[in-house]
């Protein structure tokens, strides 16, 4: 008697049961994984090195440094000295303020490139996948044809026929970034259509448009987010396609495709520091990204639990 | 079968002449002129090139000239930039050499990524699996162009192993190079692809029935576990094709061997719009016909796709 009293006392007492969200698990989850954590540590990094680099950095990334010019392979070593951390390029600028600006744009680009790419495609790909049927057919064999394009041609076309701007490298990104997305989306609407509730949400007389954004498209973030992440680098490794070719965003403007680029192409006159900078930051970037999205995709996908 | 490649081929011919006119009024609209030079042409001499070339005529008819030469006679028009030469002649040049170390490339992308990736998957959570794993993540953050520049760096100026460009007929030394800054990301995906599929593969339940009647582990691999591991592998070779066709332009510029990728950013640098047409229906025209290739080659080998 005594004893189930005090049992009753002590549930009584306790702290109500706290609920976990979907994504309090995933956070948990996702913490737990050391590579992930670490990958997400050096992007926050290369993020404060793009931010607070501009700020801290001696030299301007326009300005040559005439004491070196012509004497780059000595003078423009990394030294401390002469501030420029990471030496300066083959114009006698310096590379640390380069590389921060070349981050900059590269980021920039890839962040943008992803952001599109998740309106877009997350939109177009639950609508193709929630009507289903002939609107399904047209809308998906539209995006079969455009993914049978090589597109990276195409993109170089519209720089060359439109001119090399950052506009119209967002523009053209985003052109092809969405389609895959859209797949992903259409895939998973699929699955969620059969649900009860979006039966519910029909049988209440919801709108079609109402029922996508408020019950379809929530559900399909998690997917949407953990692509999405892996698509950043992607992005990034467009643009520094684009920009080794010359294509890309146009000086004193640079990013980290065209630092290579410029690097790789003095390689022989023993000016290692071109090169290796901004691979450095370009490599453990896409790292970074690629860990934090693995982890991701850990914590959010429902199948592997 | 024969009924679904007609279709497909059918489907086809429409995407095509999609992108070949769409090309077209793209580099219609583009503002710039190829024969603009800094001096500038006296206007007589300009219309007279200009009716040359058949630019002088109408919209409609410059793009039904064009679009018949390319579809009855294989025509891509003359080059702007080399008067001598047209588009035919620069992708007849260019054209083998891609195809020499695009095949190369494909092929080791396909046979050492896969092997790679079936064994991690059989010897799972041995060194040879984290190697396999290692390997393909590093190759996934070295695309073909750092991976080039670093190559060149390594073999031809530390080692002085292997030459750090040209082409010279395709010689083996001149080849290697080229194939391994094209293959190498394209193997650590297939590698990556493969070994996932591989190891759902081997802990399906018929793979336990195999080995529950006691068939020799290699039996059981290469009968029962190989065929249904490599189709997701199949349905990347469409990518992986797109981005090799895409890469060689990389690999033409970096290693100077004289394929079409050359041509394409020269073209597209001189505003030769002939060029760039041509180079990208080409392409276009070879994406089609690959994707088309792997998707008849899925339908043949999963028995559970009807069409």
């Amino acid at each position: 008697m005594f004893a189930t009293k005090s049992v009753a006392d002590d549930l009584a007492g306790a702290a109500p049961v706290k609920g976990r969200s979907l994504w309090a698990d995933a956070r948990a989850r996702f913490l737990r994984n050391r590579a992930a954590v670490a990958g997400l540590i050096v992007l926050l990094l290369v993020a404060a090195f793009a931010l607070i680099g501009p700020l801290i950095a001696p030299w301007n990334n326009e300005d040559i440094d005439w004491n070196v010019l012509g004497n780059v392979a000595q003078g423009g070593r990394p030294s401390l000295e002469t501030g420029h951390w990471f030496g300066t390029d083959a114009l006698g600028r310096d590379l640390f303020a380069r590389t921060v600006q070349g981050t900059q744009i590269s980021l920039l680009v890839g962040i943008v490139g992803a952001l599109i790419s998740v309106i877009v495609g997350t939109l177009y790909g639950a609508i193709a996948g929630y009507f289903g049927g002939r609107i399904d057919n047209v809308m998906m064999r539209i995006v079969d044809v455009l993914m049978s394009i090589p597109y990276m041609f195409v993109l170089i076309l519209l720089l060359v026929v439109f001119g090399r701007s950052l506009l119209m490298l967002f523009i053209g990104i985003g052109l092809i970034s969405w389609l895959d997305m859209a797949r992903i989306a259409r895939g998973q609407t699929l699955t969620l259509k059969g649900k009860a509730y979006i039966e519910a949400a029909v049988a209440t007389g919801v709108r079609p448009f109402t029922i996508i954004l408020r019950h379809i498209i929530p559900n399909l973030l998690g997917v949407v987010i953990v692509y999405a992440t892996l698509l950043v680098p992607s992005m990034i490794i467009y643009e520094s396609f684009i920009s080794f070719l010359g294509l890309g965003v146009q000086e004193p403007l640079t990013s980290w495709g065209a630092l290579i680029n410029d690097g790789a192409s003095e390689m022989n006159n023993g000016t290692l520091w071109m090169l290796l900078a901004p691979l450095f930051f370009f490599v453990i970037t896409l790292f970074g990204f690629f860990f934090v999205g693995d982890g991701l995709r850990d914590a959010l996908d429902p199948k592997d639990r | 079968m024969v009924v679904y490649i007609i279709k497909r081929l059918l489907i086809a011919i429409p995407v095509l002449l999609i992108l070949i006119v769409s090309t077209f009024i793209l580099m219609y609209a583009a503002p710039g002129s190829p024969f603009a030079t800094e001096r500038g042409i006296p206007p007589a001499v300009l219309a007279n090139l200009q009716a040359q070339y058949g630019l002088d005529q109408p919209f409609h008819i410059q793009i039904w000239r064009y679009v018949v030469g390319v579809v009855t006679e294989f025509d891509f028009g003359p080059s702007f930039i080399y008067r001598d030469q047209d588009v035919n002649d620069l992708i007849g040049q260019g054209f083998p050499v891609t195809l020499t170390y695009g095949f190369w490339s494909f092929l080791v992308a396909v046979i050492v990524g896969g092997s790679l990736g079936i064994l991690a998957a059989v010897r799972h959570n041995t060194w040879l699996d984290y190697l396999a794993v290692g390997v393909s993540i590093g190759a996934q953050v070295l695309p073909n162009f750092v991976l080039a520049p670093i190559l060149v760096l390594t073999f031809t100026l530390w080692l002085g192993w292997l030459p750090g460009g040209g082409w010279q007929g395709g010689q083996w030394q001149f080849v290697i190079l080229p194939v391994i800054a094209l293959s190498t990301s394209f193997m650590a995906s297939i590698a990556r692809i493969s070994r996932a599929s591989m190891l759902e593969v081997l802990t399906s339940n018929y793979i336990r029935t195999a080995r529950a009647k006691g068939l020799p582990m290699r039996r059981v691999i290469f009968r029962h576990a190989l065929k249904p591991a490599l189709l997701p592998v199949i349905s990347y070779l469409g990518p992986a094709f797109v981005g090799m066709i895409t890469g060689s332009v990389v690999i033409d510029i970096y290693f100077s061997t004289g394929g079409i990728g050359q041509f394409f950013v020269a073209s597209a640098l001189n505003r030769d719009y002939g060029v760039m047409m041509g180079i990208t229906i080409l392409l276009g025209a070879l994406t089609i016909f690959f994707n088309l290739l792997v998707d008849v080659l899925y339908a043949w080998i999963d028995p559970k796709i009807r069409y």
